[in-house]
């Protein structure tokens, strides 16, 4: 192998290639380590939904582990309360927090400093967090600081039969997957992109343990200053992760007039559009609108796919979906081995027809019309 | 100023291919380019440059052929290039490389002039980590603003950087101190055509080769295989699901065929009827 600087790539195992071989005795200082923790994101007062995902996938490992699931809350005094008590919703056993003006917005010196500080004292086994740009902005000066291993935008998260984490990720640009473990550092650390993990139920129950933790800097020992938020104008941008509804085209559609049908056929189910990596490396839509694994992942009710071959780098992005349609005119494209139901043809021609067959089935007008 | 930009050689990844029986890739013959997101890291350091004064590094650990991408580099103008290159950086992940390249970045500071500023771009696109960027700042002790989409200011005599970051939701604008690391977004700028003395200069310049012992690099250990905590177990393509999809006949007209799919959408998921009634009733 001739990869040199190749972050998270597959790279020689030792020789043997078997991970007994591998693996070294845990040294002395890490056995103490112990639990599962996920940073709880806080954006502007909410808490972002990819930390309830985290917290869904967390239960599960620490169950597997026979282990505690801690939620991680780093946020202004006013603002932790509710956060802390979402952790326990969403199935923790205790929260640890640090509750300080300074940390009413994300910064990266306080927050590095605080959950490095964190880590230090209660050594966690395992450190979930988001693969949003906070998360990944946090997270790589957290395990630099720690000298630990960090994989990105896993897919997949399992504890293997000695305890560590096997965390699955696409690599070479999503064309392939593997799975990457930390075996002799503690904490395995670990980011997962939203809607990559199911949304688990949230629960009502009582506040539990908690464990509060000082920051130990004042605002003068921060450089970086906040000066002003500009928020998002086009709200919509950040709904594609979270519609229900999802209808995407690919670089089968021919020509990025053809994006018309994708956003008529999205407009009349009320769902959201989107499409696939190429289209927008053709700069047919914006970067926003692209799913997959450098995209947006989604996990809608339906997902409808329009002339998308099925890369799998598309596939991690969409697998979560209830019900995945293809549409496609190669009858051995990748995405056939996926989707629930498929069909063989032009997605050009199909897709007026199923917008106009909606509009027959569903539409006020057309029903008062048919009954008159 | 003197600006240092962080770049990777990478496979261009439109034009990898799996091994249909052995699941490997198939590395002969695809081309490599710089990662396109490093492309808005030179044109925002160049632009520095040209505002303030200074020169620009470019720096770059990889294979003996990154050289070329170096010096392809180069001929959008920048003033030197610095290749990190050795058999002791083999297999290095995020950390191990993130040791490596402020490891170089400190020489190339003790060697042509302590960097004000840093720059990455925001990720590449064959490991797509992210990784890299926050892990030298933290090497360097220097301040990271990442996902930067725009330069606001920067003020050399006062040592003030000013950036609007991509948040969640909205653009942040902070203002910290130099020296700093920035990690640009995509689409913050376009890359110049470097001029035709750019390209001359280029073609003619000496790309500075350093093993990781000129490098000043003594702790080999943090280096490669060995400095990486994570260790890839396996490499393998996803399955198809157990279950095959239900194909649809296409129908003699496309009518027919739309409402063929639309009956088996909402068997599989009738649960949707009502949301889609509404919304056509919002139409």
């Amino acid at each position: 192998m001739t990869e040199t600087s190749q972050p998270n790539a597959p790279k020689p195992a030792a020789a043997g290639g078997s991970r007994a071989a591998m693996k070294k005795e845990l040294p002395e200082r890490f056995k103490s380590y112990k639990h599962v923790w996920v940073f709880i994101e806080i954006e502007r007062g909410q808490v972002h939904p990819v930390s309830f995902e985290l917290l869904g996938e967390g239960r599960k490992l620490a169950d597997k582990l026979g282990a505690e699931l801690a939620g991680v809350v780093l946020g202004a005094p006013g603002g932790v309360e509710t956060a802390v008590a979402e952790c326990f919703a969403y199935g923790a056993d205790l929260a640890y927090v640090i509750a300080d003006s300074i940390l009413a917005n994300y910064r990266n010196e306080p927050f590095a400093r605080g959950l490095t500080n964190l880590v230090d004292t209660y050594k966690p086994e395992i450190l979930l967090l988001g693969a949003t740009n906070l998360g990944r902005d946090l997270a790589g000066s957290v395990a630099t600081t720690l000298l630990t291993g960090l994989t990105a935008d896993c897919t997949e998260l399992d504890v293997d039969a000695d305890a560590s984490l096997a965390a699955t990720r696409p690599t070479f640009g999503g064309s392939l997957l593997c799975t990457i473990y930390t075996l002799n550092y503690r904490p395995q650390m670990a980011t997962v992109r939203p809607r990559v993990m199911a949304m688990p139920e949230r629960q009502e129950r009582p506040i539990g343990r908690v464990i509060t933790h000082s920051l130990g800097l004042v605002e003068d020992d921060i450089v970086t200053k906040i000066l002003g938020f500009l928020p998002d104008r086009d709200a919509t941008k950040a709904n594609l992760a979270y519609a229900d509804i999802v209808v995407a085209g690919g670089l089968g559609l021919g020509a990025v007039e053809n994006f018309q049908l994708v956003k008529g056929l999205a407009r009349a189910l009320g769902g959201d559009y989107g499409c696939s990596r190429p289209v927008v490396q053709k700069g047919w839509l914006p970067a926003e609108r692209q799913i997959g694994q450098t995209g947006k992942t989604i996990r809608p009710k339906l997902y409808i796919a329009a002339g998308i071959s099925g890369a799998i780098q598309h596939r991690v992005g969409v697998e979560g979906a209830d019900l995945i349609v293809a549409i496609n005119t190669d009858r051995n494209a990748p995405i056939f081995d996926f989707a629930h139901i498929g069909i063989v043809a032009d997605a050009v021609r199909l897709l007026p027809a199923l917008t106009e067959g909606v509009t027959r089935r569903f539409s006020p007008h057309t029903r008062d019309r048919l009954a008159g | 100023m003197h600006i240092v930009v962080c770049i990777k050689q990478v496979p261009d990844s439109a034009q990898i291919r799996v091994h249909p029986v052995t699941n490997t890739i198939m590395r002969q013959g695809v081309p490599t380019i710089i990662n396109p997101y490093d492309l808005f890291a030179i044109e925002e350091a160049l632009r520095l440059r040209d505002a303030h004064g200074g020169s620009v590094t470019l720096v770059s650990m990889g294979p003996p052929n990154a050289e070329d991408t170096l010096r392809k580099a180069l001929a959008f103008g920048a003033d030197r290039a610095v290749l990190l290159t050795d058999r002791y950086f083999a297999g290095s992940d995020t950390l191990a490389t993130s040791f490596a390249l402020a490891s170089a970045i400190a020489k190339i500071g003790a060697t042509y002039g302590a960097p004000d500023i840093v720059f990455t771009g925001k990720q590449t696109i064959d490991g797509d980590t992210a990784q890299v960027g926050p892990g030298i700042a933290k090497r360097l002790g220097l301040l990271q603003l990442t996902y930067v989409s725009r330069i606001a200011s920067v003020d050399p005599e006062a040592r003030l950087i000013e950036v609007e970051r991509r948040a969640e939701g909205g653009i942040q604008q902070l203002r910290t101190q130099l020296p700093c690391l920035v990690t640009m977004l995509e689409g913050s700028n376009t890359i110049r055509r470097g001029t035709m003395a750019d390209a001359l200069k280029a073609a003619r310049a000496q790309v500075v080769i350093w093993t990781a012992a000129e490098a000043g690099i003594e702790e080999l250990t943090k280096c490669g295989l060995r400095g990486s905590p994570t260790v890839v177990k396996r490499v393998f393509a996803p399955g198809s699901r157990a279950e095959k999809a239900r194909m649809i006949d296409p129908g003699t007209s496309a009518r027919d065929t739309a409402d063929a799919l639309l009956d088996a959408i909402f068997a599989a998921q009738g649960a949707l009827e009502a949301d889609v009634a509404a919304a056509q009733a919002s139409l």
